[in-house]
């Protein structure tokens, strides 16, 4: 029903293009049928109006004694009216927008080149005071019958990020999903989430510690997932990408520099419980890896590591809600673990020429095997506020410099943290989050870490991940 | 070996032929309208139940899991479902439970929808642009929904849809001799001006004629606030309520609170079918909502 008025215009449009070239017969032919339209058009018109009267009519005559039954309900009408009566979506072909608004003030000390104590030096935010996060805009829509797309712009003081622009198959079928462009890995739990999402003010220090200040590990690449087809949730994932972001480095190269496996179970445990759990792996690689370094003597110096990066990660999220019913109580437990190890060479060297002991460039074997986790727990005790405690700790581990350990400071080191929050929401769309952190991530300082973050989402608001 | 694999193959290739239709409905009460027409043709998963909030669903992995191997989706529309279920069909992998395609199914465009809202601003609560949601507590809307359901179970079991087209029958006979019924009993209820928690009975007032007079959450999805309850309260000096009502699913606190500053019976409608022990199937949902409405009367 709806192709024909377009078919009409466009044969407008052929009329108005192409006047010069049709012959007077041509156009007769043509005005004749857009009358036709036209006429088969109001005589629907006019049926439907007539049947809205007869509707209205039927609705003020309503029957004073309820004991008789109105058949006129049971009579279904024909499908056109149906068509005519659905409702339509206040998005029509608009795709949905929303708008993430995020910011915070942050009572920390000031510790310049902050970094977690005895993992690969990634120089991570010392930004104390009022300040807002990144604003995100989020533009989503299906493309068409086979595809749907996604993008997030994190729009900053003077630059905008894309922080993911995908598509997404509906279409495959068999349990087949396939993502492609950029987009958060879905290796671990916390990954995919977007930091709106997050039950803290800020990611676990094994996200840092893992993927650098972003805190999470995205990817220029195609991922290919299927959801095996049993009662119990299956699913099994590989990506490959660019592998650009740490612990990877940017590589113009054929081929591809980061590949992944990911599996995850699921199911529910009666009504109240239910539980995800997954394994991811991850293999990155990087050339000329640059961080800041101590020297034996206390200078400054620059080391840079070349080699492969294999990341494994174990997570498991449990929810609980009575009868299944989240919205007066729930509690949520979550954990993850990673293992990770470096193995390639380590470049040491000194740019400022300082008189560090890498005056002449040194170059070793470099292995590492680090790991850490954390666990949280955050209980919703009425529907507008959660509590939440989470403890984090990392083990520097096994830290093999080669020959540059004559040369380079190796910090043997438990980063640890605890943090506990408490927030409030007015609604789905509002949250305002108080968290106060101890926090050990760097050797030999105690930072007591206050944050007050809001958290205010606008637009057409998607759904969010278990 | 070989010989393992093919009669193995065989086996998976059987399957689809002998097993029912796999029904994957958002909320019990298309569960239970599925039920009443396929009979064992279909084979029905529900996703919710009646003590769960239905606009807060999480998208569950056991939810991914049924989705993949559903042939159907029975929703309600009109973004009911907006938290969890489109996650869950773009990623179960399953393209033919996907909006557009045969395998989805919405229960709100075969009906009219009552309050659609002129303006949509998010001032105004959690407000669906498409009209209240909750369209199956008007029984006549079943007559609708239920034969383009079965008309959608037929095209995609071609073979059963003779089948689908008596159940359907059968039902709506059934379903029309006890509309009169209730009608019959529910007319003291006429009228009667009530509270309700959340807009949730829009469409039983719209049926039986009894009058939501005020809701104990100040907007949509807002939790209910002491100055509204205060204000209500006030309210009864005027056009007094006869009775304050809420779901299975909402906690009983305010309603409560009402109930006894003033004076009038807090009512625990069954809002779907396994609300409540009495409404174990459709029937039963209508039958214990009218007679725990009239008890109220008393």
């Amino acid at each position: 029903m709806l192709y024909k008025p377009s078919f009409a215009m466009a044969a407008l449009l052929a009329v108005s293009c192409g006047a010069q070239a049709a012959s007077d017969a041509d156009l007769a032919a043509i005005r004749s049928q857009i009358d036709e339209m036209k006429k088969t058009y109001e005589q629907r018109i006019s049926a439907l109006e007539q049947r809205l009267a007869e509707a209205e009519a039927s609705a003020r005559t309503k029957p004073a004694t309820a004991a008789e039954v109105r058949p006129v309900a049971a009579e279904s009408p024909p499908p056109v009216a149906v068509a005519a009566a659905a409702p339509s979506s206040a998005s029509a072909f608009n795709p949905e927008v929303s708008l993430i608004l995020q910011g915070q003030y942050v009572n920390t000390k000031d510790i310049p080149n902050r970094s977690i104590t005895g993992f690969w030096p990634n120089q991570l935010d010392n930004l104390r005071g009022f300040s807002i996060n990144e604003t995100e805009l989020v533009i989503g829509g299906s493309i068409d019958p086979y595809w749907r797309g996604q993008a997030i712009f994190a729009v900053q003081d003077d630059e905008v990020g894309v922080e993911e622009a995908w598509f997404q198959s509906l279409a495959i079928g068999e349990g087949v999903g396939l993502k492609g462009g950029r987009y958060r890995s879905s290796i671990g739990y916390l990954n995919e989430q977007h930091p709106h999402a997050w039950d803290f003010a800020n990611a676990p220090l094994m996200y840092t510690a893992m993927f650098g200040p972003a805190a999470s590990f995205t990817e220029d690449g195609l991922q290919l997932k299927w959801l095996a087809p049993t009662p119990v949730f299956l699913e099994f994932g590989s990506e490959i990408g660019r592998g650009a972001n740490y612990p990877g480095t940017d590589s113009n190269k054929n081929g591809a520099g980061a590949w992944a496996l990911y599996a995850h179970a699921g199911d529910d445990f009666g009504l109240s419980n239910s539980w995800r759990a997954g394994l991811s792996y991850l293999k990155t690689s990087a050339d000329d890896r640059q961080g800041d370094f101590t020297d034996v003597n206390g200078l400054h110096a620059q080391a840079s590591f070349s080699g492969n990066t294999a990341t494994w990660l174990a997570d498991v999220v449990w929810k609980w809600a009575p009868d299944g019913n989240p919205k007066y109580q729930n509690f949520k437990f979550q954990s993850e673990y990673f293992q990770r190890r470096d193995d390639g060479s380590l470049t040491c060297s000194d740019p400022a020429a300082l008189g560090n002991a890498c005056l002449e460039p040194v170059s070793s074997n470099y292995s590492t095997r680090q790991s850490g986790w954390y666990a949280q727990g955050v209980f919703q005790f009425a529907p507008e506020w959660r509590a939440g405690l989470r403890y984090d700790q990392l083990a520097s581990g096994v830290q093999n410099l080669g020959i540059n350990a004559a040369n380079l400071v190796v910090q043997d080191y438990r980063p640890k943290r605890a943090t506990a929050m408490v927030d409030y929401s007015w609604s789905e769309f509002s949250r305002l989050r108080l968290q106060y952190a101890q926090d050990k991530s760097t050797t030999g300082i105690t930072d007591n870490q206050w944050i007050v973050q809001y958290i205010m989402s606008l637009g057409a608001h998607g759904a969010h991940k278990f | 070996m070989f010989r393992l694999m093919t009669m193995f193959l065989l086996a998976m290739a059987s399957l689809p032929a002998t097993a029912a239709l796999q029904v994957f409905a958002t909320v019990p009460e298309w569960g239970a309208l599925a039920r009443e027409i396929g009979g064992d043709k279909v084979s029905v998963f529900t996703a919710t139940t009646a003590l769960q909030d239905p606009h807060r669903i999480q998208a569950r992995p056991s939810l991914l899991a049924q989705a993949r191997r559903a042939n159907l989706v029975v929703a309600t529309g009109a973004d009911l479902e907006i938290g969890w279920l489109p996650l869950v069909l773009r990623d179960s992998g399953n393209a033919n439970i996907q909006p557009g395609r045969p395998g989805y199914f919405e229960a709100a465009r075969f009906v009219t929808m009552l309050d659609v809202p002129l303006v949509l601003d998010r001032s105004q609560g959690d407000i669906h642009a498409a009209g209240n949601p909750h369209i199956q507590l008007d029984p006549r809307n079943l007559f609708r929904i239920g034969e383009a359901l079965a008309a959608r179970l037929g095209e995609l079991d071609p073979p059963n849809a003779p089948a689908y087209q008596a159940g359907y029958k059968v039902f709506a006979e059934k379903w029309r001799t006890a509309i009169a019924r209730w009608e019959r009993e529910a007319a003291p209820l006429r009228g009667v001006p009530a509270l309700a928690h959340h807009d949730s009975f829009v469409y039983l007032a719209h049926w039986l004629g009894f009058k939501v007079t005020g809701t104990l959450e100040p907007k949509p999805g807002l939790e209910p606030t002491s100055g509204q309850l205060s204000s209500l309260v006030a309210g009864q000096q005027g056009a007094p309520a006869r009775m304050v009502l809420r779901t299975a699913y909402q906690s009983d606190g305010p309603s409560l609170w009402i109930a006894g500053k003033a004076g009038i019976p807090a009512i625990l409608l069954p809002f779907t079918v396994g609300g409540t022990p009495e409404a174990g199937d459709l029937y039963g949902l209508f039958d214990d909502t009218v007679q725990r409405m009239l008890k109220g009367l008393h």
